[in-house]
């Protein structure tokens, strides 16, 4: 059974449609690098796979039946738009706050939950964190944490929205091979959005590419070429393959490097240029 | 000599305990401490002390309003603030994180509270009151409706407490686990509102930070866990506001003037033992 399937499926967010007829099946235990330029709808897919934006036509399953709001079986690492820097909030607290947190009445933490966060805390070698506040913790830190948190209840489906964001070059890798180990070992399936694809590069089973409305779900070598990477950009893209890496160029510059340091307006290392020099 | 200086300090104490009015500022005071600092914690984690403060100054054209059809000012802040709370909650994504709009809103509200007092001179005498707060001049029957207003208030919020705190820290994880986050907040800015109203009674409207916003945040400095820093906020909250009117009786400065100074004592003294905390933090067991 597909873990998660598309078929002619069109989602958007009010009259504007981000992803339309978007046909493609992801199997049980696949790692999927989710690929794509600022807005080509790598959230608005995980939103609606988590039930929250129910596709406008078309269909959408999920472990074979139309998405649940709330299901258990997926795990979910929103993209962090802001860190509250001055959240004095250990970090037992904020993932018990995700632990039956849709439950009504008072906050309550059982001898059992808090076993297995500490446990789910140690599979990621993060014990530590249980007792310090989200405010002192760096960004890496953080990131773990909240990776700790989506692998909380066993998920079949690990939906990571953006794990690398506002983590360095060091950092990065150890979330990779951190996720990749997890997720081995359980088979948990994985959609893992990113910026760049040579991080993920020896880590990925298939890449989810999106673009222009467009999905297109494939092996490197079938998806990151000229042809396809033209029409999901919308511009003549060449692909160069260098040193094991591969750069998705538009008139020369580098597309994903762009974009990034485009977002975040400071030019923080890329192991995979940085190597590259 | 310890004795001497126990005995006057029992003495003094004491002293102030013979006035039926003190008893009944300190029972009010007491109440509205308690429920201010617990609803101000939330509100302080939230992100929201401008959304309280805006409440607030809507329910001075309530004030106002009531008293020019003749109800009681707490009634007609209490219908303002609420309503507001709820408008702001349903608005919330559009409205309730913008400050400007709050800002407009909050100076439009001050505007009808100042021309309501203008067609109801007589009035007057009793805007300072709503303003700055008059706990000095409580009576049994207001100290019954603050504590029924304040149980309320805090049965209310336990009943959402769970997924507030959720929706709080990530809102959307919330709302991919299904917490309903509209609802959520909306109940939540009534439960502020209702807490500004009680609040308002002791320091008046321009004060509640003092009571709402000071103790819970001094409080988050120094603890980090959840029940010990709603009762810290709690405690520190009554504890300001009874030293303030200890202090105001002695000195016949104004109470929420007094207040007003404890609160922002209390607040830079838990800054300036952040950083002493974070170390110890480190070693504190879980």
């Amino acid at each position: 059974m597909n873990v998660v399937e598309l078929d002619r499926a069109t989602i958007g967010i009010g009259v504007h449609s981000v992803l339309s007829d978007v046909s493609f099946a992801i199997g049980p235990g696949e790692f999927i690098g989710v690929l794509g330029p600022n807005g080509a709808g790598k959230t608005t897919l995980m939103r609606a796979i988590l039930g929250l934006l129910p596709p406008s036509t078309g269909m959408l399953h999920v472990f074979g039946r139309a998405p649940l709001r709330g299901d258990r079986a997926i795990g979910y690492l929103p993209q962090v738009r802001t860190v509250l820097p001055d959240l004095r909030v250990r970090g037992l607290d904020f993932i018990a706050s995700s632990l039956h947190g849709e439950r009504w009445g008072l906050p309550s933490l059982a001898a059992a939950d808090r076993r297995m966060i500490e446990q789910t805390l140690d599979s990621v070698d993060a014990r530590d964190l249980a007792r310090r506040p989200l405010s002192d913790m760096s960004g890496g830190e953080r990131q773990r944490l909240l990776l700790a948190q989506a692998l909380i209840g066993s998920p079949k489906l690990l939906l990571l929205d953006e794990p690398l964001i506002s983590l360095d070059a060091r950092h990065q890798e150890v979330a990779i091979d951190v996720v990749r180990k997890v997720c081995r070992e359980r088979g948990i399936t994985v959609l893992f959005s990113a910026h760049e694809l040579n991080q993920l590069l020896g880590t990925l089973d298939r890449v989810l590419y999106l673009g222009n409305g467009q999905a297109v779900l494939g092996t490197v070598d079938e998806v990151v070429t000229a042809p396809v990477l033209s029409r999901l950009f919308g511009t003549d893209i060449s692909v160069v393959r260098a040193d094991g890496h591969i750069f998705v160029m538009s008139r020369g510059r580098d597309v994903e490097r762009v974009e990034h340091v485009h977002e975040h307006g400071h030019d923080h290392g890329h192991d995979g240029h940085e190597r590259h020099h | 000599m310890v004795t001497i200086t126990v005995m006057m300090a029992t003495s003094v104490i004491t002293d102030m305990f013979q006035y039926e009015f003190m008893n009944n500022a300190f029972a009010a005071a007491g109440i509205v401490a308690v429920v201010s600092g617990i609803v101000g914690y939330f509100l302080v984690t939230r992100g929201q002390t401008f959304a309280g403060h805006a409440l607030s100054h809507i329910g001075f054209a309530g004030a106002t309003g009531a008293g020019l059809i003749g109800l009681a000012p707490l009634w007609g802040l209490l219908g303002f603030t609420l309503a507001a709370g709820i408008v702001m909650g349903i608005l919330s994504e559009r409205i309730s994180n913008r400050d400007v709009a709050i800002g407009v809103v909050l100076s439009l509200a001050l505007g009808f509270g100042l021309l309501f007092l203008h067609y109801y001179t007589s009035f007057a005498t009793q805007a300072t009151a709503i303003l700055f707060g008059n706990v000095l001049a409580v009576d049994h029957e207001m100290i019954a409706t603050l504590a029924v207003l304040g149980l309320i208030t805090l049965v209310a919020l336990g009943a959402i407490m769970r997924p507030l705190i959720f929706a709080s820290l990530q809102p959307e994880l919330a709302e991919a686990k299904g917490v309903p986050l509209r609802f959520v907040s909306t109940a939540f800015l009534a439960i502020v509102a209702l807490a500004v109203s009680e609040c308002a009674q002791i320091v008046g409207v321009l004060l509640v930070f003092t009571l709402m916003v000071g103790p819970p945040a001094a409080a988050q400095r120094v603890t980090t866990g959840l029940w010990s820093g709603l009762a810290l906020a709690a405690l520190l909250a009554l504890a300001e506001a009874w030293l303030g009117l200890t202090l105001a009786y002695y000195s016949d400065w104004p109470v929420s003037f007094c207040i007003a100074c404890l609160s922002a004592l209390g607040y830079f003294a838990a800054l300036s033992t952040r950083a002493l905390r974070a170390r110890a933090v480190a070693s504190e067991p879980v």
